[in-house]
């Protein structure tokens, strides 16, 4: 058997106040799964998304990415291991405004240190594969809010992640950006990549996602 | 608590590291200038306080006995304009030699029966007052001897020394009582009355000037020999401060400089990081003139508190210097002056507000809808095309990011640059005047020797003079040749020295005559040449200035009363004093050296060659021994001073560049977010954070070294100015190319220091915070 991509186990998470934002969650994502992770808002998917890809701690439990146990992982490693293995989308795009698309898609890869001439290359690839070539020396401000999140999606799997991460990847786009997006993961699926996404998208989910995983109070309410 | 008073308040709070570097960077501005402002004064009050202690004389007169007499001299002091008169005083001009036979300067005697009365009430310092006709008081300042020396006067006369005392006017060399005089008095000996005035106004020359005419005209005609005003005996006192004066001003004004520019961009940073707050303070009624008051509030507070700071920090590093100026005059004053420090507080204080006032006027004028607007939609895009260029070095992507940084924000990288120009500045000023100081230092001693040659002590110093057990001649020539045949010895030369003068000028002139080559010996040349031939000399600025004479001119010196030589000046050379330098034989009984100088080839240890040749001079009763760095302690003091103030000027520049990088990052906490989220790691965010102000540390190097080199060009002249000194060209030249490329990365050194803090602070800024920033 194949081990899982995500395997989280007990994950409580407490902020100072107030009660715990993930309450005991346990979950394992297999490679190639897409999951969709619903719930209301302060269920806990933010929450669960920082904690997968290393941007916050666990309180209780243990968090284990592509094999990696997240949670140990002090700020530097924990960097490292993002740009290795974990590809994020957000919901306002987060494209640096002083930064050509290119540079953008770019970025992860020289973090990284990878290779300029190949990960130009490849960047360039995943450009045109995505219809976004003839915008590469553009500006985010100049592109519209579908393509900027494909930029967005462009970025995250420069390093060819093992998983990628998306936060609300519709919540800001129109209905007709929001279709090129669902239908841009939904290739990603389909050609292996794994992904978790967190969104309220009902359409989205059922469009895109292997798996839904609902959230409320930071306990996994149904798992299907 | 007003409305007005909750914004201020919880700004100082909100913004802490803006208010701290606020009051950091007035602690050091106030420091600076309560220092500079402080000395400055302080450099004077301790002559004016002893001479109304004393009740200085305003008016020292010396009359001629053939032409007036006592009673007419007495009469005088019903004068219009004199409120006190002391004398007549008998005055002798007495020479002679002191306990070892060394021989001793001319000496204005003054007969006094006490040290007190209505004016110049002279301070024993020492001993006790005379008490007998052969006891002698001498003056504090010009020869010193233990008590109980014993000084033979040229006549034969012995007095024994009882003591010392100060006049801050400076009436006399040495006093006796009248009943010495009979006994001083021999055939050809110089003599006079003293008068000493005091006038209800004398606070310019001109008020001098009138009181002298107003007792010479109740006087007979030509009986004023010569007189001195009180004014000059004052600038000869604060000559020494005076020096000091331009480089405590330069020092005083880059702190205030550094201030407004750093005070002026803290809160032209903080309106335009506080623009939303602006723009809601607006929107909840507050008025525009009330958020220019909120703003300059906010700089206020901290600023008074680090002016208070800087106040108490000025006093106490003034402590030494006033300590110095203490023991040269003898005044109680070892404080500055309370007013001092309460005007340079509040200067500095009205400089903050001034600066924060200029700087809070944009956000009064923000329209409440655009500052409200700000955050919600993407800023200028300025420096894109830098940002392509520098992506393009072949540097790590966080270093080219860093690099980029600068282009996006002009107006801050400005203030960035301007305050580490100003940083480097100040420390290549600081450089350049310590390393000019010290060259100053060794070209007044004009002593760069390895090792001095003297008599033995026991001896005294009669070399070549008659000695005690049988008259003994050393030649020198015979000594040369020992020393010049020590291994070791580069090269040697003797030096005698006596006191001379000039035809129209009263002042003694210090002659030296040199036997060997003299010229490597820290005598620096302003211009001309060193004397090569017999009857050439060089002479000191003070000399060329009080006769009239220049390079190329010739002078008629005369050396202990002997007959007329005349010197054909070649030379100036760098020499506080008026003085002449010249070959030995040049002047006929000059008299042989009193001291020979040596220097020692590379690597030759001067402990044990001085032991060496001493055993060798054994014969000729010399002894030698290694020179030592003795730093004269006003030096020091100037030194620590200049340290103390660069360090500040420094430490406000780092704080400059701290305080713009913290209002960067604020500005683009979520995009640091963003690359950490994509895998920028706390040494890559570190790296970027420190490239971002390393082009402009280096920019701002380059500018500051040249700016530093020129206050350095025009301050130290200007100090040997003070002092009546011209200055050769390589007391100034002291910027080699490693001490210049050393300053230079003082730019980027300055950067770097106000750049670590804020690099750590992004590094370990938690990405998920970040992320959620506005």
């Amino acid at each position: 058997m194949t081990d899982p991509v995500i395997d989280l186990r007990g994950v409580t998470r407490r902020y100072d106040e107030g009660p715990p934002a993930l309450r005991d969650v346990s979950l394992t994502v297999a490679p190639g799964d897409a999951v969709a992770v619903l719930g209301p808002s302060g269920s806990g998917k933010s929450t669960l998304l920082n904690l997968i890809a290393g941007l916050d701690r666990p309180s209780d439990g243990t968090v284990t990415v592509a094999g990696a146990r997240v949670d140990t992982l002090g700020e530097a490693a924990s960097a490292r291991f993002r740009r290795a293995h974990v590809g994020l989308v957000f919901q306002f795009f987060n494209l640096l405004d002083d930064l050509t698309v290119e540079d953008n898609v770019l970025l992860p890869a020289q973090l990284a240190g990878a290779p300029g001439r190949a990960s130009r290359a490849h960047a360039a690839r995943l450009l045109d594969s995505l219809g976004l070539a003839r915008h590469a020396s553009a500006y985010p401000g100049r592109l519209s809010g579908g393509e900027r999140q494909r930029v967005a999606v462009a970025r995250a799997l420069v390093n060819r992640p093992a998983l990628l991460l998306a936060d609300e990847p519709t919540g800001a786009l129109d209905t007709a950006s929001g279709e090129d997006v669902r239908r841009l993961l939904n290739e990603l699926h389909a050609s292996g990549q794994t992904i978790v996404l967190v969104t309220h998208d009902l359409r989205l989910a059922e469009a895109c996602a292997s798996r839904v995983i609902r959230l409320r109070d930071g306990r996994i309410e149904e798992d299907r | 608590m007003t409305a007005l008073a909750r914004v201020i308040r919880s700004g100082v709070r909100r913004r802490r590291v803006q208010t701290l570097v606020i009051g950091l960077v007035a602690a050091a501005a106030t420091t600076a200038t309560v220092l500079g402002a402080g000395l400055l004064v302080a450099s004077r009050a301790p002559f004016d306080d002893a001479f109304a202690t004393q009740r200085g004389a305003h008016l020292t007169v010396q009359a001629q006995p053939d032409s007036v007499t006592p009673a007419q001299l007495a009469a005088s002091a019903s004068a219009p304009g004199v409120i006190a008169a002391a004398g007549p005083y008998p005055l002798l001009v007495v020479a002679g030699r002191g306990p070892d036979g060394i021989p001793m300067p001319p000496l204005t005697v003054v007969a006094r029966a006490d040290p007190g009365g209505p004016v110049d009430r002279v301070e024993v310092t020492r001993g006790r007052w005379a008490e007998g006709p052969a006891e002698i008081v001498l003056g504090v300042g010009g020869i010193r001897m233990p008590i109980g020396s014993r000084v033979t006067t040229t006549g034969g006369t012995v007095l024994t020394v009882v003591g010392e005392a100060r006049s801050v006017s400076g009436t006399a060399g040495a006093w006796v009582l009248p009943s010495a005089v009979a006994v001083l008095t021999t055939p050809g000996t110089d003599s006079g009355y003293q008068m000493l005035y005091r006038f209800a106004t004398a606070s310019t020359p001109a008020d001098v000037a009138a009181g002298r005419a107003a007792v010479a005209a109740t006087l007979p005609a030509g009986a004023i020999a010569g007189a001195r005003s009180w004014l000059d005996a004052r600038q000869h006192a604060v000559e020494d401060a005076a020096v000091f004066v331009p480089f405590l001003v330069a020092f005083a004004l880059l702190g205030v400089v550094m201030a407004t520019l750093v005070v002026g961009t803290v809160i032209a940073g903080t309106v335009g990081a506080a623009t939303r707050r602006i723009g809601i303070l607006k929107a909840l009624g507050c008025t525009p003139a009330g958020i220019v008051r909120a703003y300059v509030g906010q700089a206020l507070v901290p600023a008074a508190v680090g002016a208070a700071v800087g106040a108490v920090a000025g006093n106490v590093i003034a402590v030494p210097v006033l300590a110095e100026a203490e023991q040269l005059y003898g005044s109680a004053n070892a404080v500055l002056a309370w007013w001092v420090t309460l005007l340079a507080t509040a200067g500095v204080l009205a400089v903050v507000a001034v600066s924060a006032w200029a700087a809070a006027l944009r956000a009064g004028r923000l329209r409440t809808v655009d500052a409200i607007a700000v955050g919600r939609a993407s800023g200028p895009a300025r420096g894109r095309r830098a940002a392509r260029l520098v992506a393009r070095l072949p540097v790590s992507r966080p270093v080219g990011l860093g690099l980029a940084r600068p282009f996006a924000r002009p107006a801050r990288s400005t203030a960035i640059l301007l305050a580490v120009a100003s940083g480097a500045a100040a420390a290549t000023f600081a450089t350049g005047l310590g390393a000019s100081l010290l060259r100053i230092q060794t070209a007044l001693e004009q002593n760069t020797a390895d090792v001095a040659v003297g008599p033995t002590p026991a001896d005294g110093p009669r070399i070549g003079g008659p000695r005690a057990g049988g008259p003994r001649t050393v030649d020198p020539a015979a000594v040369l040749a020992t020393i010049r045949a020590q291994p070791g010895t580069r090269t040697g030369y003797g030096i005698t020295r006596a006191p001379g003068t000039v035809a129209g000028m009263s002042e003694l002139l210090h002659v030296s005559g040199v036997t060997g080559d003299a010229a490597w010996d820290g005598f620096e040349m302003v211009s001309g040449r060193w004397f090569a031939g017999p009857g050439e000399a060089i002479a000191s600025a003070p000399l060329l200035s009080a006769t009239g004479t220049r390079v190329g001119d010739s002078l008629t010196i005369r050396v202990d009363g002997g007959a007329p030589v005349r010197l054909r000046i070649v030379g100036e050379v760098f020499e506080s004093g008026s003085a002449v330098v010249t070959a030995a034989g040049t002047i006929p009984g000059l008299g042989p050296p009193i001291e020979y100088h040596v220097a020692l080839t590379d690597g030759t240890d001067a402990g044990a060659y001085a032991e060496s040749l001493t055993g060798a001079l054994a014969g000729y009763r010399l002894t030698a021994t290694p020179t030592g760095g003795e730093t004269d302690p006003l030096l020091l003091v100037v030194q620590g001073l200049t340290t103390t103030l660069t360090l500040l000027l420094i430490a406000v520049a780092a704080l400059g560049v701290l305080n713009m990088l913290v209002l960067d990052l604020r500005d683009r906490v979520h995009d640091l977010g963003v690359h950490k989220a994509l895998g920028m790691t706390p040494g890559q965010t570190i790296a970027m954070v420190v490239a971002s102000v390393a082009g402009i540390g280096l920019l701002g190097g380059l500018l500051g070294v040249p700016a530093g080199m020129a206050m350095q060009r025009h301050v130290v002249p200007a100090m040997a100015a003070s002092g009546g000194l011209r200055l050769p060209a390589t007391l100034l030249d002291v910027y080699g190319p490693v001490t210049l490329s050393a300053l230079a990365l003082g730019g980027p050194l300055i950067a770097l220091l106000g750049a670590l803090l804020p690099a750590g602070w992004a590094a370990r800024a938690r990405t998920a915070v970040a992320l959620r920033a506005e």
